[in-house]
C-alpha cells in the first residue's frame, strides 16, 4: 500500500466535517474525527517490527519530478516515534475535546477543520523526506496552529496571540528554506537521505555553516528556544485541547525533530554543537526560572514547556558528540534526549488537559484564586500529582529516569576534549542543576497551590465539582502511562527509543540493538546524579516555602525591557514606519503617479538608447524637405502653442481641432490619403462632441497648481518629448530586421486580389484587428450611453461614503 | 523631413504630457488628443516619409508609401476617438457628481484607501 497517501487522509476527512457538522445534530462532531486518528495509530504501529530490526519503509508519490520535488513518506524509528506521538497523543486529544468543547456553543466545524488539517501537516513533517515538502508542511503547521490560537477570534488575546506565533514561526520557516536550498545546492538533491549519504563531500563547503544556522532557526522558532519562546505563551488562548496537543506534545517538537533528523549531517560542526546545546540549556534554565513568576495556571505550563524543550534541545546538541567521540560516557544523551521526548508528551499532556479541566470546572486559571480543590476533585488531582511529580524528575515516575540520564549526560560534557568544552564544559551540569532545581520548584508550585491550601471557593466564577467522566478519560490515560513507563523503561527503549537513537545516528548504529544503553532508577549511592537530585529536592523544598518572600522580585523587571517588549516595539515600528514610507511616495494623486511613469519611461529609455549604443542618426535616409511640409509644420506648432496658452475653453477646443487638421494635412503630403480621410472626419466628430461637452464642463483653471509643481511637469513633458524624439530618428535610420510590409506589396494581388493595400490590411490580413477595434467602439459607445443615461443609485453610494 | 517630423513629434508628446500632468480634467482629456496625434505621427515617421506615391497598386508605379504603418494607424485614430469620447462622458459625469475638475479634490479620501 502507498502509505504516503495516509498523510493526506486528515485533509481528506475535513472536507466532511463541516457537513457532519451541519446535518446530524444529535452526535458531537468529535466522535466522528476520532476515528482518523485511531485508525492510523493503530496502522503506524505495525511498522515497529519492522523499525525495531533497524529497517524502514518508503512510499513515494511524485509532485514535481522535473525540479526532484516529490511527497516521500520515510519511515524509520525517528519518523515511527514521531507518528505514534502525533496520532496517539491526537487521539486523546480529540476524545477530551469532546468533553470540553459544547457542541451548541462552539463552531466545531471550523475547530476539527484546523485540527485534521494540522494533523496532515504534522504527518507530512516527520516522514518527508524532501526537503521542498517537509518545508511546505512545516509550514502548514504553522498556519493551522495560526487558526487554531485564534480560533476564539473574537478575543483580543487570541488574535495577537495569533499573530505572534505566525510572525515568528513563518520567520524561522522561511529561514529554513534558505537553509534547505543551500543544503540542496551543496549535496546536489533535495532528499534527505542522499544529503546525510553525501554530508562527507560537503562539509567543508562555504555555505555549509550558514546553511547550518539557517536550520537551526527554523527548528528554534518552531521549538520555542531562547530567544524566540516568547511566542508559546502568547499561544495558550488556544483551547486547551490545542495547547495539549500543539504546544506541547507534538508541533512543538518539530524543531526537535528537525534538529534530531539533520543531526548526522551537521554534528561534524563545532557551532552545531555549541549552539544546539548552548541555547537549549539557556532556554532550559530561562523558562524554568521564568514559569514560577506566572499566576496563571496555562502560562506556568507554557514556560515549562519552552524550558523542558531546551532540555530535550540541550540532551540532542550533546548527543552529536559521539560523531566526534566513540565512547559509552556520551552515548547516553541522544538516547535521554528522545526517551525525554516521549515522557514530557505524556506528563505535559495531562498536566494541560487537567489545567483545562480546572479551568472548565472553575472558571477561572488564576493560580491567586484557586485552592484546596484536592476533597472535590480527587481524580484531577491524582493525576496532576502524578504528572507533576514526573515533571520535577521524582521516583516512582519516568520523568526521574530521563531527568537522571540528562544530569548524566551533563556531567559527562566535562570530559569532552574538542571545541574548548574541557575548559568550559563544568558550565552545563551547573546550569543543568539549577534550572533543575527551578523546574521542581514551579512542579510543586503548580500542583499544590491549585489543590492543597485554603478553599477560597468564594472568589470562584463556578461552583467547582469533578469533571465529566469522559473528561478525565485522557488524562488518566497518559497518567497511567506516566506510572507505567518508569517500571518498563526498557521496553519502551527496545520499541521506540533504540530505533530512533539508530536513525539520528546512522555513523554510529547499523542496528537498534548497538545502542547499548540500560535504563534503570538505581545507581548506587556512588552515583553523582543520586546526590544532584536529592539536593534538587532539598533546596527546591526550601525556596518553595519561601516562595512568598522572593517571588516579588520577578516584579523588578520591567516590561518594556522583555523580549516581549522588543517583539511589540519592533511590530508597531515597523507597521508605522512602513505606512508613513508608504505614504511619502503614494499621496493618492494621479499626477504624482503619472510623474513616476514619465520619468521612468524617458530615464530608462534614454539610458539603454545610448548604454547600448542603439542612437543613430542616418542623414542620408532622409526623404528632402518640403515646402508644404514646413509650412504644414509650422501651423501645426502653432496650434500646438495655441492649445496649451488658450485661457478658454473654446479657444483649446478649437486649437486642439487645428491640430488634428494640420494631421491630417500631413498625411496628404505624407501620401496617405485614407488616413486623411479618416483624420478629417474624425476630427469633425471630435470636435463637435468636445463643444457639445464643454457646455457641461467647468471653465479652465488651473486651480491654483504652484509654479515649482508646473516647472516640474515642464521639465518631465519637455524629458518625455525629447525620448520620443530621440527614438522617432533612431527608428528611422536603422532597421534591424527587414519590414513586413514587402510581403504586403507583393502578395495583395496575388493573394487578396486588391490595389489599395492599406484597406486590403485592415480588411483581409489584419481582419480580427478590425473585429476587435470595432468591438472597442462598441464598448466606449455603450459605456458612454450608461453615463450619460444611468442613475446608478447615486444616493446610496453617496450615503455610504458618510 | 523626417528631422523636421521628429521634432514636431517631441513638440506634440512635449505638451500632451504636460497637459496630462496638470489638475484640470478637461486640459487632461485634451492632453492625450494631442498625444494620439503624436503618436500616429511617430509611426508614420518609423515607417519613412519618403513616398512617391500612395499605397495602391498601378500600373507604372514601384516607390509607394509603405502601407504598414498607415494601417495601424487608421486602427489608432479609430480607437483614439473612442477613447476621447468616453473620457469626455466620464468627465462630464465625474463633474455633475462631485461639483469640481479638480483633479487633487477628486483623489478621494483616506477611507478609500
Amino acid at each position: 500500500m502507498e502509505f504516503v497517501l495516509l498523510i493526506f487522509l486528515p485533509i481528506v476527512a475535513a472536507l466532511f466535517i463541516p457537513f457532519l457538522f451541519r446535518k446530524i445534530k444529535g452526535i458531537h462532531t468529535g466522535w466522528f474525527v476520532l476515528i482518523v486518528p485511531v485508525v492510523l495509530f493503530i496502522y503506524y504501529t505495525t511498522f515497529i517490527k519492522t523499525t525495531m530490526d533497524g529497517g524502514h519503509a518508503l512510499s513515494e508519490l511524485q509532485w514535481i519530478p522535473t525540479l526532484g520535488i516529490s511527497f516521500v513518506s520515510y519511515l524509520d524509528g525517528l519518523s515511527i516515534l514521531f507518528s505514534l506521538l502525533i496520532t496517539g497523543i491526537g487521539a486523546l486529544v480529540v476524545l477530551y475535546s469532546i468533553f470540553y468543547l459544547d457542541r451548541n456553543k462552539e463552531k466545531l466545524g471550523n475547530f476539527y477543520v484546523y485540527l485534521l488539517l494540522f494533523m496532515s501537516a504534522m504527518l507530512g513533517v516527520v516522514q518527508s523526506d524532501n526537503v521542498i515538502s517537509l518545508y511546505l508542511f512545516w509550514e502548514l503547521t504553522s498556519i493551522s496552529s495560526f487558526l487554531l490560537i485564534g480560533y476564539w477570534f473574537t478575543r483580543d488575546g487570541s488574535r495577537f496571540g495569533a499573530l505572534k506565533s505566525m510572525m515568528v514561526t513563518v520567520f524561522g520557516g522561511l529561514m529554513m528554506l534558505g537553509g534547505f536550498v543551500l543544503l540542496g545546492i551543496m549535496g546536489g538533491t533535495f532528499s534527505i537521505r542522499e544529503l546525510i549519504a553525501g554530508s562527507s563531500s560537503f562539509a567543508g563547503h562555504e555555505y555549509f555553516t550558514l546553511a547550518l544556522v539557517l536550520i537551526l532557526l527554523g527548528a528554534f522558532t518552531k521549538s520555542a528556544q531562547f530567544p524566540f519562546y516568547i511566542w508559546l505563551p502568547d499561544a495558550m488562548e488556544a483551547p486547551t485541547p490545542v495547547s495539549a496537543y500543539l504546544h506541547s506534545a507534538t508541533m512543538v517538537k518539530a524543531g526537535l525533530y528537525l534538529v534530531a533528523r539533520f543531526t548526522p549531517i551537521f554534528a561534524v560542526s563545532e557551532v552545531w554543537i555549541w549552539l544546539v546545546t548552548g541555547i537549549g540549556l539557556l532556554t532550559l534554565f530561562w523558562g524554568s526560572l521564568f514559569a514560577v513568576k506566572q499566576t496563571d495556571l496555562k502560562a506556568i505550563l507554557a514556560f515549562s514547556t519552552v524550558s523542558q524543550l531546551g532540555l530535550i534541545m540541550s540532551l540532542l546538541g550533546a548527543g552529536a558528540i559521539t560523531f566526534h567521540v566513540d565512547e559509552a560516557l556520551f552515548s547516553f544523551a541522544m538516547f535521554a534526549a528522545i526517551f525525554h521526548l516521549i515522557n514530557h508528551a505524556t506528563f505535559k499532556g495531562s498536566l494541560f488537559m487537567i489545567a483545562g479541566i480546572v479551568d472548565h470546572e472553575t472558571g477561572t486559571r488564576d493560580i491567586r484564586k484557586l485552592g484546596g480543590l484536592m476533597s472535590i476533585m480527587p481524580v484531577s488531582f491524582t493525576v496532576a500529582f502524578i504528572g507533576s511529580m514526573s515533571m520535577a524528575g521524582l521516583p516512582p515516575f519516568n520523568g526521574f529516569l530521563s531527568k537522571e540520564m540528562f544530569l548524566q549526560s551533563m556531567l559527562a560534557i566535562r570530559h569532552f576534549e574538542l571545541f574548548n568544552f574541557a575548559t568550559w564544559g563544568i558550565v552545563f551540569p551547573v546550569v543543568a542543576w539549577i534550572a533543575s532545581v527551578f523546574t521542581f520548584i514551579y512542579s510543586v508550585y503548580f500542583v499544590f497551590k491549585t489543590f492543597t491550601g485554603k478553599r477560597k471557593f468564594e472568589t470562584l466564577p463556578l461552583e467547582p465539582h469533578e469533571a465529566p467522566v469522559g473528561m478525565l478519560i485522557s488524562p488518566v490515560i497518559l497518567a497511567m502511562l506516566v506510572v507505567g513507563i518508569f517500571f518498563i523503561p526498557n521496553v519502551v527503549g527496545k520499541w521506540l527509543v533504540k530505533p530512533a537513537v539508530m536513525a539520528i545516528q546512522p555513523y554510529q548504529y547499523s542496528h537498534p540493538s548497538e545502542v547499548e544503553v540500560h535504563v534503570s532508577a538505581w545507581h548506587g549511592f556512588a552515583s553523582v546524579e543520586l546526590w544532584m537530585t536529592v539536593g534538587i529536592i532539598l533546596i527546591g523544598g526550601l525556596l518553595y516555602l519561601s516562595l512568598s518572600k522572593w517571588q516579588k522580585f520577578y516584579g523588578i523587571q520591567p516590561e518594556s525591557l522583555s523580549l516581549n517588549g522588543l517583539y511589540d516595539a519592533t511590530m508597531t515600528f515597523s507597521e508605522k514606519g512602513m505606512n508613513r514610507i508608504s505614504r511619502l511616495y503614494m499621496t493618492g494623486l494621479i499626477r504624482t503617479y503619472l510623474l513616476y511613469i514619465f520619468a521612468f519611461f524617458s530615464i530608462t529609455t534614454i539610458a539603454m538608447l545610448f548604454l547600448q549604443d542603439a542612437f543613430v542618426v542616418d542623414m542620408s535616409s532622409f526623404s528632402k524637405i518640403s515646402v508644404y511640409g514646413v509650412i504644414n509644420a509650422v501651423i501645426l506648432l502653432l496650434a500646438v502653442a495655441f492649445v496649451l496658452l488658450s485661457k478658454t475653453r473654446l479657444g483649446a477646443i478649437i486649437s486642439l481641432g487645428a491640430v488634428g487638421y494640420s494631421v491630417a494635412l500631413f498625411f496628404v503630403i505624407f501620401k496617405a490619403p485614407d488616413l486623411a480621410l479618416t483624420q478629417l472626419v474624425i476630427e469633425t466628430v471630435s470636435v463637435a462632441l468636445f463643444l457639445l461637452a464643454f457646455q457641461r464642463l467647468p471653465k479652465l483653471s488651473d486651480h491654483g497648481e504652484t509654479k515649482s509643481n508646473k516647472l516640474v511637469n515642464g521639465i518631465i513633458a519637455l524629458g518625455v518629448g525629447v525620448t520620443v524624439t530621440l527614438v522617432a530618428l533612431s527608428s528611422h535610420s536603422q532597421k534591424l530586421v527587414a519590414s513586413i510590409s514587402q510581403y504586403y506589396k507583393d502578395t495583395v494581388e496575388t493573394e487578396a486580389g486588391g490595389g489599395n493595400i492599406v484597406n486590403v490590411i485592415l480588411v483581409d490580413y489584419r481582419g480580427f484587428d478590425t473585429l476587435f477595434e470595432i468591438a472597442v467602439l462598441a464598448i466606449a459607445g455603450i459605456g458612454v450611453l450608461g453615463m450619460i443615461k444611468l442613475r446608478l443609485a447615486r444616493k446610496e453610494s453617496t450615503d455610504e461614503n458618510k | 523631413m523626417e528631422l523636421v517630423v521628429a521634432i514636431l513629434i517631441g513638440v506634440l508628446f512635449t505638451a500632451a504630457v504636460y497637459l496630462i500632468l496638470s489638475r484640470s480634467l478637461l486640459k487632461i482629456i485634451i492632453g492625450t488628443g494631442l498625444l494620439s496625434h503624436g503618436a500616429h505621427l511617430l509611426l508614420l515617421t518609423m515607417g519613412g516619409l519618403g513616398g512617391l506615391a500612395p499605397p495602391v497598386i498601378s500600373e507604372g508605379v514601384t516607390d509607394f508609401a509603405d502601407p504598414l504603418p498607415q494601417a495601424l494607424i487608421l486602427t489608432a485614430i479609430v480607437i483614439s476617438f473612442g477613447v476621447t469620447a468616453f473620457m469626455l462622458v466620464m468627465a462630464y459625469r465625474a463633474y455633475a457628481v462631485h461639483k469640481t475638475d479638480d483633479m487633487n479634490q477628486l483623489k478621494g479620501n483616506d477611507e478609500h484607501d
